[in-house]
C-alpha cells in the first residue's frame, strides 16, 4: 500500500550502482571503505553522523524495496537475517570506535581512561546489572516475537535430489566461504582454511603479547591487533557474505543488487595456471610430463610464501614485533596472517593476470 | 498495601524467599545469593563493566536466545517426526493447521539472532582485549562455542526437508568430500590404498561419516536430528556452564588492572 505513494528507486541510480559493481569493484570498495573507517575514526564518531548514516541507509534501504529484484533476495526471509547484521554491526562499530577514540584522547594526554576511572567502583549486581539483563531479554523477547508474527518461516517444495536449484546455496551465515570457492578449491575453502580460522581464532590469546588494551577500549595502544582483526571479520567475513548471498546469482554469475537474475548471462572464463604462464609463455616451451616439474614454479612459490617470506618481514617489516614475540609465537601470527592474506591475493591475480591455479594437480585434487 | 503484606508475610512467601525488597545492601547480597540462576553473578560487579555500552550485552543474549531455542525447541519436537515419510509434512502441518502459529518462526529467527549474536559478543571480547590473561581459556571455550552454535543452526535447516533445506545441507556437505586424506575427492585420498584397493571411496570417507549415506538422505535426517536435538545442545550446555564458571573465576566481566 504504501508503495503506492512512494515513487520508485530512479532508474539512472540503479543503473549506476549495478554498472559500478562486479566482484572487483566491490572488494575494493569495501577494502576502501574499511581503510576510511580506521583512518578517519575521530571524524566519522561524532554523534551526527551516526544519525545520517542510519537515516540515509534506511531511507535508501526502503527505496531500493521498490525495486522488484532487490526485492526478492533481499525480503527473502532466510536473508533477513543478514540486514540486521549489518545494522547491528554498523551501530556497533560506531559504539566501540567512539569510545576508542575517547579513551586515546585521554591516554593522549595523560588522563584515565573511561574505564579506568570507573573500574575501581563497584556496584551491587541486583539492581544494576540484573535490570540490564532484564531489560535487554524483554527487548530481545519483543524483536523476536514481532518478527515471527510479521515474517512467516520458508517451506518450499518438498526435498528432491533431483530438482537441483540454480544456484543452490548453503545457509547465509557460510556464504562466505561458498564465494572462497571462486578463488579457491574446497578442499582449501571448504576444509582447510575453516579449520585456520577457528585455529587462528584459538591462537589470538597465545599470540597477542601486548599487556596494554585489556579491560578497555582502546585503538592506538593495539593498532595492529584491531586492524587485523576487523579486516578479517568485517571485509573478508561480513562482506563476503553479503556478497554471497545478495549479489550472486544463477551459476554463480555476479549480479548487481537491482539486476534481473538471468540464467543464461554467460561469462567467459579464460583463466591460466602459473604453470602455463612459466612455461608457454615465458619459457616458449610444452609443459613438461612430469607433474612435479610442471608444478615445480607453482610449488616453488608457495614454499616461498610460507617459508621465505616470514623471516624477510621480521626484517623488514615486524621487527618490533619478531623480537617481543620470539620465534615459535611470530612464526604461528605470521603463518595465520599469510593464510589470511592467501584470500585476497589470489583475488587480486585473478583480476589482474587471471591466473587460475598456482600449483594444479588435478589428478589427484590438489590444485592452490 | 496491606494485601501486600499479608501476602509477604505468608509462610508460603516466605519459604521460597529469604529476605526483604532488596533496596538494601544486605537484601541486595541475599537476593543475588540465595537465588539459584541469579548467583551466577557476584555480589558486586565493576562498575565499568555493567554498561551496556562496554558488554553491549552480546553474551547474555546468546545465552537468552540459547534458552529460547530450547523451549521453542521441545515445542517443535512434540509435532515433529525425523523421517522422510513426515518430517515435511509435519512441518507444513504446523504452517497450516494452527492459528498465529509462531513456534517454528521464533525458532528458526531466534537460531538466526543467535549466530549474529555470537559473532557480535566475539567482536567485542576481541575489541576489549577481554582475551588477554588471564582469560585466553575461556576465549578458547567461546571459540568452541561458536562453532557449536554454527553447527546447531546448520543441523536445524535440515529438518523441515524442503528444498531450500537439502539443498543447502548439500552444498555445505559438499566440501567434506575434499578433505585431505579423508574425502574421496580430497588431496592425497587416492594414496591411501590396501594393494589395489583404495580406502577413501564416497561409500566410507568424512562425508559418508556426516551424512550416513552418499546422499543427504533418510539417515542423514535421523543423524542431523540427534545432532541437532541432543548431542550438540549437551555439548553446548556443558560448555556455558564451563564459560559461565570461568567468566566469575577470571576475575568477572574484564576491566582494566
Ligand atoms: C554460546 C555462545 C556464548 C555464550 C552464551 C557466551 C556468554 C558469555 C557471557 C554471558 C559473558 C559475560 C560478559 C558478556 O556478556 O559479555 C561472556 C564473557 C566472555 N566470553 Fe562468551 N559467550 C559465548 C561465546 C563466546 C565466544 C564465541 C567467545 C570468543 C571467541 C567468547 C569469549 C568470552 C570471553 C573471553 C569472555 C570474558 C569477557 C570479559 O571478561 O569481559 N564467548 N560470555
Amino acid at each position: 500500500m504504501l508503495a503506492l505513494l512512494v515513487p520508485h528507486l530512479p532508474e539512472f541510480i540503479k543503473n549506476f550502482i549495478d554498472g559500478l559493481l562486479e566482484p572487483t569493484m566491490y572488494f575494493v570498495l569495501s577494502v576502501v571503505g574499511f581503510w576510511a573507517m580506521i583512518q578517519f575514526r575521530s571524524f566519522w564518531t561524532r554523534g551526527w553522523f551516526i544519525g545520517g548514516f542510519f537515516a540515509f541507509a534506511i531511507v535508501f534501504y526502503f527505496w531500493s524495496l521498490t525495486d522488484e529484484n532487490f526485492k526478492l533476495i533481499v525480503g527473502k526471509p532466510d536473508n533477513v537475517p543478514i540486514t540486521i547484521l549489518f545494522f547491528s554491526l554498523a551501530f556497533l562499530l560506531w559504539v566501540a570506535f567512539r569510545k576508542m577514540v575517547i579513551n586515546d584522547r585521554l591516554i593522549d594526554k595523560g588522563l584515565p581512561t573511561f574505564e579506568h576511572r570507573e573500574a575501581s567502583r563497584r556496584v551491587y549486581c541486583w539492581p544494576d546489572l540484573i535490570y540490564t539483563e532484564f531489560l535487554a531479554m524483554i527487548l530481545c523477547t519483543v524483536l523476536l516475537l514481532v518478527w515471527a508474527y510479521y515474517l512467516k518461516a520458508p517451506l518450499e517444495e518438498p526435498a528432491s535430489l533431483v530438482k537441483t536449484p540454480n544456484p543452490s546455496k548453503a545457509p547465509w551465515y557460510f556464504l562466505g566461504l561458498q564465494e572462497m570457492l571462486v578463488y579457491y578449491d574446497p578442499w582449501l575453502a571448504g576444509v582447510v582454511f575453516p579449520t585456520f580460522i577457528i585455529n587462528g581464532l584459538m591462537a589470538i590469546p597465545y599470540i597477542d603479547m601486548n599487556p596494554k588494551g585489556n579491560g578497555y577500549y582502546t585503538f592506538k595502544e593495539r593498532r595492529f591487533a584491531i586492524s587485523t582483526f576487523l579486516f578479517g571479520f568485517i571485509v573478508l567475513w561480513v562482506t563476503l557474505i553479503i556478497l554471497g548471498t545478495f549479489l550472486r546469482g544463477p551459476n554463480w554469475n555476479f549480479f548487481g543488487p537491482y539486476a534481473y537474475w538471468d540464467p543464461h548471462k554467460v561469462e567467459s572464463l579464460n583463466n591460466v595456471n602459473l604453470a602455463e604462464y612459466v612455461y608457454l609463455e615465458w619459457l616458449g616451451r610444452a609443459l613438461p610430463s612430469n607433474i612435479l616439474l610442471r608444478e615445480l614454479p607453482g610449488f616453488l612459490t608457495v614454499i616461498a610464501y610460507f617459508a621465505v617470506l616470514p623471516p624477510l618481514l621480521a626484517n623488514l617489516v615486524f621487527r618490533k614485533m619478531y623480537r617481543d614475540l620470539g620465534f615459535i609465537r611470530y612464526q604461528t601470527m605470521v603463518f595465520f596472517l599469510l593464510c589470511m592474506a592467501a584470500l585476497p591475493l589470489k583475488m587480486v591475480l585473478r583480476w589482474t593476470v587471471n591466473l587460475k591455479y598456482i600449483v594444479a594437480i588435478p589428478e589427484y585434487f590438489f590444485n592452490i | 498495601m496491606s494485601l501486600m503484606k499479608f501476602i509477604t508475610d505468608s509462610q508460603i512467601w516466605k519459604s521460597i524467599f529469604r529476605h526483604k525488597y532488596p533496596d538494601n545492601p544486605r537484601d541486595q547480597a541475599l537476593a543475588v545469593l540465595s537465588n539459584v540462576f541469579l548467583h551466577l553473578h557476584p555480589i558486586k560487579v565493576r562498575k565499568s563493566g555493567v554498561r551496556m555500552s562496554f558488554t553491549w550485552c552480546m553474551g547474555g543474549l546468546t545465552f537468552f536466545l540459547f534458552l529460547v531455542e530450547t523451549i521453542t525447541g521441545v515445542l517443535l519436537m512434540f509435532y515433529y517426526r525425523p523421517v522422510v515419510e513426515y518430517a515435511y509434512n509435519d512441518i507444513k502441518a504446523l504452517r497450516d493447521h494452527v492459528p498465529i502459529g509462531i513456534m517454528r518462526e521464533l525458532h528458526r529467527w531466534g537460531a538466526h539472532l543467535m549466530v549474529i549474536t555470537v559473532w557480535l559478543h566475539m567482536l567485542r571480547v576481541f575489541l576489549t582485549g577481554s582475551y588477554k590473561p588471564p582469560r585466553e581459556f575461556n576465549w578458547n571455550v567461546g571459540v568452541i562455542l561458536l562453532v557449536l552454535t554454527l553447527l546447531l543452526s546448520f543441523t536445524g535447516y535440515l529438518l523441515p526437508w524442503d528444498q531450500l533445506a537439502i539443498w543447502a545441507i548439500t552444498v555445505g556437505t559438499n566440501m567434506a568430500r575434499a578433505t585431505p586424506l579423508m574425502g574421496h575427492e580430497g588431496p592425497g585420498a587416492a594414496f591411501i590404498q590396501l594393494g589395489d584397493v583404495s580406502l577413501v571411496t564416497a561409500g566410507s570417507d568424512v562425508r559418508f561419516g556426516l551424512l550416513g549415506s552418499k546422499t543427504v538422505g533418510a539417515a542423514t535426517l535421523l543423524r542431523f536430528y540427534v545432532l541437532h536435538c541432543i548431542a550438540v545442545p549437551l555439548g553446548a550446555g556443558l560448555l556455558i556452564a564451563v564459560h559461565f564458571w570461568r567468566v566469575r573465576k577470571d576475575g568477572g566481566i574484564s576491566g582494566p588492572m
